[in-house]
């Protein structure tokens, strides 16, 4: 598979930035407007998902290959728990927001809400690359029918 | 002990991350890493015994925060994901070494005993519907760790039920929200116990039902449970049976019916109608298999059917307010051997996994004579054996005694309540006669000569066999009145209490 069209490959190579930065948009003001973590995590994975149909999959792998997606889908998994269980060390209380009472900021700006934007941070993370990795995975693997009835399973290899 | 409460979750979900992220390189680190989880897991649910207390998350009061509530029937089913769990853990070092990526197996092991533990503790409806969400995915994928044919089909015919089965757990969840306007299982409780019963509720109640029904494979709902169990890997299945289709599907029943909704005559008699259909169905469908771990697969829903008999007699005795002392009894014999279930039925699959692990067969009829080459799986499995078929002195036999007397008593009150007895004796025999099946096959007869060059089980294997059986005789101890007022006397009140709970939880124990 070497993706579709110089047209639609045209077309993502412009939007691609814009669909990023409107994921990072929507992760970083998650406190504040409609949004959060996983609706941006959401949008940074269909921008995966598009250069992956455009220039294919040897592509979208050369760039952010599996082993990588994997570790940054349990790093943003352990930011999470990080955060909870700091909120048992300094606030007492498991989850407790414990950077809000230091340092509160102004309110309704970016740096406010203590420790939700870490939050939604991690979750962008844990998110945009466990879904990356649900449709990777579904485009590497083949069912072949074999001649006698049975079916067998197969990866394509994945060049690194 | 309270304030330790969130480590149940956080252990468990940490662990798993961390050994998808480091242990793939590493052979050993999964294995380290995953007892290293499953210990303190162990002590911290043995340290809550005799324990109550409400934990809010994140400082939040209820109705709009998170609690975690440990009461005594949480703590009962902390206490045997925990004991179970760490067992399993000792035995997949071994065991699962056939197995390629053992990390992932470690990881989602784990993730399976968070999603349990944080069913048992929390105390907010939305909340046990997305950790039962947590353990029910990681189950759909440890059922089908083996990627052979036959475990694909039965992961995914697991995997469309149990999808089924939350879907009605969560249309249940929106009717109580819109009911009552909250979602603290505490605060739904007070709603419930001021508000008239409108049609609303009880149709919530049948959406509960079926969909909790489906992940307890109580008889009408069962069929995926004896695909999805055997073609798990031994500690898996054991894990399956002995805890996930208690804590997701039983606990959370009876939890949901007795402290949120309320008991109702009717609803104690279609538990109690369902509790003997899975026990006389699943008996006689186990009487006929070949296959060792179907055979225990199908005997886990009868045994299903006397813990749910049990909870449904004392609903419905408290419903009809009978008296309260043989409601008691019957909740406790219920619960009681849903501990002794939980113990001898993991033992009985970690044995028919050391089998299957030496000899490469579970077919009944390819094996016998085993006795003498694997004598500590064989000693451990008749012990398992007789347990689960109720003889005396190992732990089945008094649960299943205290049943049969509140079966009894019940009947003296409720005259058709006799038949409930007949029923549980003849379906104890059955069990009987199927394990005699098992071990005359299995390890008495004759050596077949292809396994004359096999050994007894590893030791991992063989400690948490031992370990197992040693509780399956230990068990029968609780009944002395000093641990009994610890361990079960606070669960039974904990129910019997019924939509006082809600109350309790809001004010403080």
């Amino acid at each position: 598979m070497n993706g579709m069209s110089p047209i639609v490959q045209t077309v993502a190579r412009f939007v691609k930035v814009f669909i990023l930065l409107y994921g990072i948009y929507l992760t970083l003001t998650g406190h504040l407007t409609p949004g959060g973590g996983f609706a941006g995590g959401v949008v940074i994975a269909s921008l995966y998902i598009l250069l992956t149909l455009a220039y294919g999959k040897k592509f979208s792998l050369k760039y952010f290959p599996r082993k990588l997606a994997g570790s940054l889908d349990s790093v943003g998994a352990l930011i999470f728990l990080v955060v909870a269980v700091l909120g048992f060390y300094f606030g007492g209380i498991f989850f407790a927001n414990f950077l809000q009472k230091n340092y509160p900021g102004a309110e309704f700006s970016l740096l406010s809400a203590g420790t939700i934007p870490i939050n939604n941070i991690a979750i962008c993370i844990k998110v945009a690359s466990s879904l990356f990795l649900v449709f990777i995975i579904m485009a590497v693997a083949r069912i072949i029918d074999k001649k006698d009835g049975s079916k067998d399973y197969k990866q394509d290899q994945e060049k690194e | 002990m309270i304030e330790l409460l969130p480590l149940f979750i956080a252990i468990p979900l940490g662990g798993a991350f961390l050994i998808t992220l480091t242990a793939w390189k590493l052979r050993r680190l999964a294995d380290i890493l995953g007892v290293c989880a499953g210990l303190p897991l162990l002590v911290l649910a043995l340290l809550c015994i005799g324990k109550q207390g409400v934990y809010h998350v994140g400082a939040f009061l209820a109705p709009l925060g998170i609690n975690l509530v440990l009461d005594g029937f949480s703590v009962l089913l902390l206490v045997i994901v925990n004991v179970i769990g760490f067992m399993a853990l000792l035995y997949s070092i071994s065991y699962m070494e056939q197995y390629t990526a053992k990390y992932k197996y470690y990881a989602l092991f784990l993730l399976m005993v968070g999603g349990m533990n944080g069913v048992v503790l929390t105390g907010d409806m939305f909340n046990l519907f997305v950790f039962l969400e947590i353990a029910s995915i990681a189950s759909y994928a440890l059922v089908a760790f083996g990627c052979e044919h036959e475990e694909l089909e039965a992961s995914f015919k697991y995997l469309v039920l149990g999808s089924i089965g939350s879907t009605f757990i969560l249309l249940g969840v929106a009717v109580l929200y819109g009911l009552t306007g909250f979602l603290n299982m505490a605060s739904i409780a007070q709603a419930v116990a001021s508000m008239e019963k409108t049609w609303l509720l009880s149709f919530a109640s049948v959406l509960f039902l079926v969909g909790f029904g489906i992940k307890a494979a109580l008889v009408p709902f069962h069929p995926w449970l004896p695909d999805a169990h055997p073609s798990a890997p031994a500690p898996i299945s054991a894990m399956l049976s002995g805890v996930l289709i208690k804590a997701l599907g039983v606990y959370a029943i009876t939890r949901v019916v007795f402290n949120v909704l309320g008991a109702t005559p009717l609803f104690g008699i279609i538990i109690m109608v369902l509790g003997v259909l899975s026990m006389t169905i699943g008996v006689f469908l186990a009487v006929g298999q070949w296959d060792f771990k179907r055979l225990l697969a199908y005997h886990s829903i009868s045994q299903m059917g006397y813990v749910v008999l049990g909870i449904g007699l004392g609903m419905f005795i408290i419903a009809n307010n009978g008296p309260t002392l043989v409601a008691g009894m019957a909740i406790f014999g219920g619960i009681f051997h849903l501990a002794n279930h939980a113990v001898f039925k993991s033992l009985l699959f970690l044995c028919s996994g050391s089998v299957e692990y030496q000899t490469g067969t579970r077919q009944l009829k390819s094996l016998g004579g085993l006795q003498e080459k694997m004598p500590v799986t064989g000693t451990t499995c008749t012990i398992a054996s007789l347990s689960i078929a109720g003889i005396p002195p190992f732990n089945g036999f008094w649960s299943k005694l205290i049943i049969v007397i509140a079966t009894v008593l019940a009947a003296f009150v409720f005259p058709g309540m006799l038949i409930l007895t007949a029923i549980t004796i003849l379906v104890s025999f059955v069990t009987l006669i199927s394990f005699l099946k098992v071990l005359r096959y299995v390890f008495l007869g004759e050596l077949p000569s292809l396994f004359k060059q096999i050994k007894d089980s590893p030791f991992f294997m063989g400690i948490s066999l031992v370990m197992l059986s040693l509780l399956c005789i230990g068990m029968g101890l609780l009944l002395i009145p000093g641990l009994r007022s610890v361990v079960f006397d606070p669960a039974v009140e904990a129910l019997k209490q019924g939509l006082d709970y809600g109350k309790q939880i809001l004010t403080g124990f």
